[in-house]
């Protein structure tokens, strides 16, 4: 207490009328933010270790509790804002880097929200829904600059290897580590019943997982946890990550008290060790050795799978994905400064990158005017929140959209921003085995398919 | 089958390469790249000089080189064996699983870095001449050992080794004194246990390249371990 006392964020609300001491939020809540007192037949709170995810809130039989912001602040101050000053409590109080989960909190523009959507009338009708079924099915990969006919006259079919996908939409790279092994099971089940795509992470893939191949993609990163033959045969396609929107520029960071089990021989790496991917792939400084990478993961899987190069959206973005179109990755995948995170440094999250909208464009733009936009196709991530975003974002020049955080919340995250902490009281970003079994892949799939 | 790499490109030698035997010899190789990458149950020797990336994904393949290689050999490379006789480019075994290289000569920048283990995978890169800058950089697991052979008056390895290292071993023959190592991690000279593991290797070495075990063996070996295997973790405070 004293000087390092910092005020708790949030007030545990119990209605002492409703509340019948069944102790449901004590066994639902890790943080151990309830107890019950045996002597005074009370239930207690500990509000400072509460992060607001709602979990006691949902599974309250009485409906007795809510958590409400506290209103005990710091004097008001514009510049010093009550936030700032509790990170600078916090850094002095402990020396450390702060470190922050999900995707930019800040009242930053979202441009998404700032654009609207044509519809034809009379000149050009609309589709009648009943009548004309709607066509959202999309090929990813390579498209041929014209079309070519052999000495018959016969079209020329040969493509370069595509991912198909009944509507433009996939789930973006979450790693097994990072979340859960239900929540990745979920995915996989829902990415399998719908026709898509879902994305390991940089984490390897779970042997269970590998009956969900064709709808899977499988990631190499920095570290290239868990990289081998048989995995990058597993996959409909490989993705390199380059960056990430959240933190362009950091890497990775599973601690070693992730590291556990399952997790430790996806990843290989051995248990309570850390397992550290840096920023950079140490072996690519130019679009040249991208080039060698995306090459030799091709030899590796004989050219039989189109290739994705990841990376953040930054300044100058468009000239770097015409390296990349350049580099012979088939997908160009762009992820915006709002992405989410399993943990990144605040002030990166807050403060590095560009919002994808203006990303989008840019690249869109670049590529069309020097005539390689065939060469690749586009997919855009980073806070899709809905369809209106996918379909603004594919009027900006998208080909699909990579969605995570809106994919979390179908599975029951309620957004509390501590995953870091490996305390998620949903079962979806922790590896602790009472927490993983509160979602059910088969809940939590159906809940993505709807 | 002998196969003549001559004016080939590298798409049409590995396809060959994929599609033939077990056993192949390549001649007139000139800077290909990609040779062996993913392979299994082949034994691949190759005259002259194959290019950057040779064995990446390597899963159990032999490959063994008459010659120098380039950059990025053995790349997250599974399971086999690569001999190089001759010297190595930058960012050899970068990641590597499991299996072993063996470098008869000197390597590049990058040697070894974000090398795994898992219980009983343990990968090997033996260097008979010096290493270059970053040696084992994020080292996670396995073993490195470089033994400055004709090292000409150069150092064992340039600078900056082992930074971020979190696991496994790196092996330097000799004190090491002119050697600067990161705060993370310990040196020491080797115990009789390491020095059992280091005879194993050297043998291994002295065998494949016809050098002599106990004028190799005759030398203070240093051993640099990492201090933590969670190098970061008082680093971050929650917010």
């Amino acid at each position: 207490m004293g000087v390092e006392f910092i005020y708790p964020e949030f007030e545990v609300v119990r209605s002492e009328n409703r509340c019948i001491a069944c102790c449901v939020c004590e066994r639902q809540c890790a943080n151990e933010v309830h107890s019950f007192d045996a002597e005074r037949k009370l239930m207690l709170s500990d509000e400072t270790k509460c992060v607001n995810c709602q979990r006691c809130v949902s599974l309250c039989p009485t409906r007795a509790l809510k958590i409400v912001k506290s209103d005990c602040r710091l004097r008001e101050n514009a510049n010093w804002q009550n936030d700032t000053i509790k990170e600078i409590y916090k850094q002095a109080n402990s020396g450390g880097v702060l470190l922050s989960s999900m995707g930019n909190p800040k009242e930053f523009p979202v441009y998404w929200d700032k654009i609207l959507i044509n519809a034809s009338q009379v000149t050009s009708p609309s589709i009648d829904p009943l009548r004309e079924p709607m066509e959202t099915m999309v090929f990813l990969g390579k498209k041929p600059e014209k079309i070519t006919r052999d000495g018959n006259g016969a079209l020329n079919c040969e493509l370069a290897p595509q991912l198909e996908l009944s509507m433009p939409v996939m789930f973006s790279a979450m790693s097994y580590g990072s979340i859960s092994y239900n929540a990745h099971a979920s995915l996989a089940r829902a990415a399998t019943e719908l026709g898509i795509y879902y994305n390991t992470g940089e984490g390897g893939l779970h042997e269970d997982f590998y009956v969900y191949g064709p709808n899977t993609i499988v990631q190499v990163a920095p570290g290239r946890f868990g990289v081998h033959k048989d995995y990058l045969e597993a996959g409909a396609a490989v993705e390199i990550k380059m960056g990430q929107g959240t933190k362009p520029g950091i890497g990775g960071h599973l601690p070693g008290a992730k590291i556990l089990g399952d997790i430790s021989r996806t990843r290989m790496v051995p248990e309570g060790s850390d397992a550290i991917s840096p920023a950079p792939h140490h072996d690519i400084y130019s679009i040249e050795d991208l080039r060698q990478l995306v090459f030799s993961l091709k030899e590796a899987t004989e050219y039989k799978k189109p290739v994705i190069v990841k990376v953040a959206a930054v300044h100058n973005i468009a000239a770097i994905a015409s390296g990349i179109a350049r580099s012979g990755a088939d997908i160009i995948a762009i992820d915006g400064f709002r992405g989410g995170t399993g943990a990144a440094p605040t002030r990166i999250r807050d403060n590095v990158g560009i919002p994808i909208e203006l990303a989008l464009a840019a690249v869109d733009q670049r590529l069309r005017d020097e005539g390689i936009r065939n060469n690749v196709s586009l997919v855009v991530g980073s806070s899709i929140r809905s369809v209106s975003d996918v379909v603004k974002a594919i009027a900006l020049g998208a080909d699909a959209c990579y969605i995570a955080t809106a994919a979390l919340l179908a599975m029951g995250c309620h957004l509390c921003r501590t995953c870091q902490s490996g305390k998620c009281n949903w079962g979806i970003a922790t590896q602790r085995p009472e927490l993983v079994k509160r979602l059910d892949p088969v809940i939590g799939s159906q809940r993505l398919v709807i | 089958m002998l196969l003549d790499a001559r004016n080939m490109e590298y798409t049409a030698l590995n396809e060959t390469i994929r599609n033939t035997d077990s056993e192949i010899e390549i001649i007139n190789c000139l800077g290909q790249r990609f040779v062996g990458a993913g392979l299994q149950n082949k034994t691949i020797t190759i005259h002259s000089i194959p290019g950057n990336a040779l064995g990446a994904y390597l899963n159990g393949a032999q490959i063994t080189v008459h010659s120098n290689a380039q950059d990025a050999v053995g790349d997250t490379m599974n399971a086999g064996r690569i001999v190089i006789h001759g010297s190595i480019g930058d960012a050899a075994g970068y990641a590597m699983r499991s299996g072993e290289i063996y470098v008869q000569g000197n390597a590049g920048y990058c040697a070894g870095i974000h090398m795994k283990e898992y219980e009983g995978k343990v990968p090997v890169i033996v260097i008979g001449g010096c290493a270059g800058s970053f040696l084992g950089e994020y080292q996670a697991g396995g073993i490195i050992l470089v033994l400055g052979l004709n090292k000409m008056g150069k150092r064992i390895v340039h600078n900056f080794p082992c930074t971020g290292m979190h696991g496994g071993k790196l092996i330097l023959r000799g004190d090491c004194s002119d050697v600067t190592f990161p705060s993370q991690v310990s040196a020491s000279v080797a115990t009789d246990a390491d020095m059992k593991l280091i005879k194993k290797y050297v043998e291994e070495y002295c065998a494949l390249f016809d050098a002599n075990v106990w004028e190799v063996l005759d030398s203070p070996f240093t051993v640099v371990r990492p201090d933590s295997s969670n190098p970061y973790k008082q680093m971050y405070i929650a917010n």
